[in-house]
């Protein structure tokens, strides 16, 4: 079971959220073009390892989170509100 | 090309069994050699399991292009080839799924004698339950759509699954079951035999299988692909296929690619094994949970992804808690039963749950991948669409939608309707 630490209810189980995909995806401008949006709808990097995600804390408060999660070892390296960032990097 | 022979010695039958009893059982050889790599392949094949096994088979047997390498980071069969519920069926409701899928099934169908090798192959029946009108409805259209393609599908109504499976609770107050919708040609294999055969009857043809000698570069010149960099030292190719469903995002990573792929686990479970009781593959409609009995006797099941980009290989708690709950309202008596052993795979999950097997825009680079939880059933006609597109430098009709700019051109195979977010499919 992940412990996920919603920065505004403390560490609550996994179960209380939804997960609702990669955060580092962003959305293109309207003249973009094409390929931007076809990246941004369809291409994923899918890391193995740090990956920054978004979960929705729906059986609590309701936000929307970012939260620093390794894909590979489950670990939980850092949470930020929707509007803040991720510190830059995890080793 | 005509295909090479196969070596005749070694060939497994009752008069071998016989003669082998006879004599203290000390003719049997291993099922497959383990040689050094080469300098150079034909064809590397990235990836030893049940989809690399079966393309390097194919290559062989079909196309006779027998020079050829698996090369495999561990021992082979032990990522998702050995970590399946073991279903077979081609009950899918697109034509460009049902188009594969059941070219796939009508090789099982003759798989054991094409491999000299028996997978078990159980055609036990597939049944997927409803438990309402509209589900009815839904199920009715997927199985005319079955039967327009000439693939075989029968409604049954709730007595009729009473009679094929009497332990399901018909009458549960939520998700009480209006009927089923039954493929009797699907059924179970025994996963560990089908790459055990496929690696058997490749190596049998001159196929290297090499296991531990994982690739950490795929090396290319002028557009062109020129051999694979590995953990043993670089092995040059003049093509390479990478069958690493579960791993494909980082094999394109080292080829310069993005993928419409999220990596995410799929959990498994069987129980302590107990008389025949389960006959068929049952699958529960108010909730993703399916169900069969191997021939050891323990129950086999499985339900949804866990939901969030996992290469891990375990599973989580709240899966467990939603399966198991499934599970009993399908069948109460499953409550007095012990879970004796639970693990996960990862899927690679693409953007509308189907795969691809397709040229890259890499010269001599092929991709297999992409296969939701769909991949086991697809080993044999995976296999044999790869290997064609990979001989012939084209896919087969069979596998000519199934491609990576299918998402670009509009032109998604999406069974479920669920929208471009893998953990949803």
């Amino acid at each position: 079971m992940h412990l996920i630490p919603c920065p505004y209810c403390g560490e609550r189980p996994q179960d209380e959220f939804h997960y609702r995909g990669d955060a580092t995806v962003k959305r293109p401008a309207p003249d973009a073009g094409e390929q931007a949006f076809y990246d941004y709808v369809y291409t994923r990097a899918n890391p193995r390892g740090w990956h920054d995600e978004w979960w929705q804390h729906y059986a609590g408060c309701r936000q929307w989170i970012r939260v620093r999660r390794n894909t590979l070892t489950h670990a939980v390296a850092a949470s930020a509100g929707p509007a803040d960032a991720l510190p830059e990097a995890t080793p | 090309m005509p295909a090479r022979p196969e070596r005749m010695t070694d060939r497994y039958s009752a008069w071998r069994l016989l003669k082998e009893s006879l004599s203290g059982n000390r003719g049997w050889k291993p099922a497959w050699r383990k040689p050094e790599p080469k300098a150079s392949y034909d064809v590397i094949i990235v990836g030893g399991g049940g989809h690399g096994l079966a393309t390097a088979h194919y290559l062989a047997s079909v196309h006779g292009i027998t020079n050829v390498a698996v090369v495999e980071k561990g021992p082979i069969g032990l990522g998702n080839g050995g970590r399946n519920t073991t279903i077979v069926r081609s009950n899918y409701g697109l034509p460009s799924n049902t188009r594969f899928y059941e070219h796939s099934l009508k090789l099982w169908e003759g798989l054991e004698q094409d491999l000299n090798y028996n997978v078990m192959m159980s055609q036990r029946g597939v049944l997927n339950l409803f438990h309402s009108d509209s589900q009815r409805d839904i199920a009715a259209r997927r199985g005319n759509s079955m039967r327009i393609q000439g693939v075989d599908a029968e409604l049954l109504d709730r007595e009729a699954v009473r009679s094929v499976a009497p332990f399901i609770e018909l009458d549960n107050p939520m998700f009480p079951i209006f009927g089923g919708l039954m493929q009797r040609r699907g059924g179970t294999a025994r996963h560990d035999a089908v790459i055990w055969g496929f690696a058997r009857a490749a190596d049998r043809r001159g196929v290297d299988i090499i296991e531990h000698c994982e690739v950490t570069g795929i090396r290319r010149e002028a557009g062109r692909v020129t051999g694979v960099e590995t953990t043993r030292g670089f092995i040059g190719a003049k093509k390479v296929g990478v069958a690493v469903a579960g791993n494909t995002s980082r094999l394109a990573t080292m080829a310069g690619l993005s993928l419409p792929v999220e990596s995410h686990l799929l959990q498994a479970f069987v129980s302590e094994a107990i008389k025949p009781m389960i006959d068929g593959v049952v699958t529960f409609g108010a909730g993703h949970f399916y169900i069969s009995q191997s021939d050891k006797g323990g129950l086999v099941f499985g339900g949804d992804l866990d939901g969030y980009n996992s290469y891990s290989q375990r599973g989580n708690l709240p899966v467990v808690e939603h399966l198991l709950g499934a599970a009993v309202s399908m069948i109460p008596a499953l409550s007095r039963l012990r879970v004796l052993r639970q693990w996960a795979g990862i899927m690679d999950m693409t953007m509308d749950s189907s795969p691809f097997i397709c040229k890259t825009p890499i010269d001599g680079l092929y991709f297999n991948g992409g296969w939701c939880y769909g991949g086991f059933k697809a080993t044999p006609g995976s296999g044999w669409c790869f290997a064609h597109t990979i001989a012939r430098n084209e896919p087969h009709a069979f596998n000519a939608d199934l491609t990576i700019d299918r998402f670009r051109d509009g032109r998604m195979i999406d069974e479920r309707g669920a929208g471009p977010n893998p953990w949803a499919q």
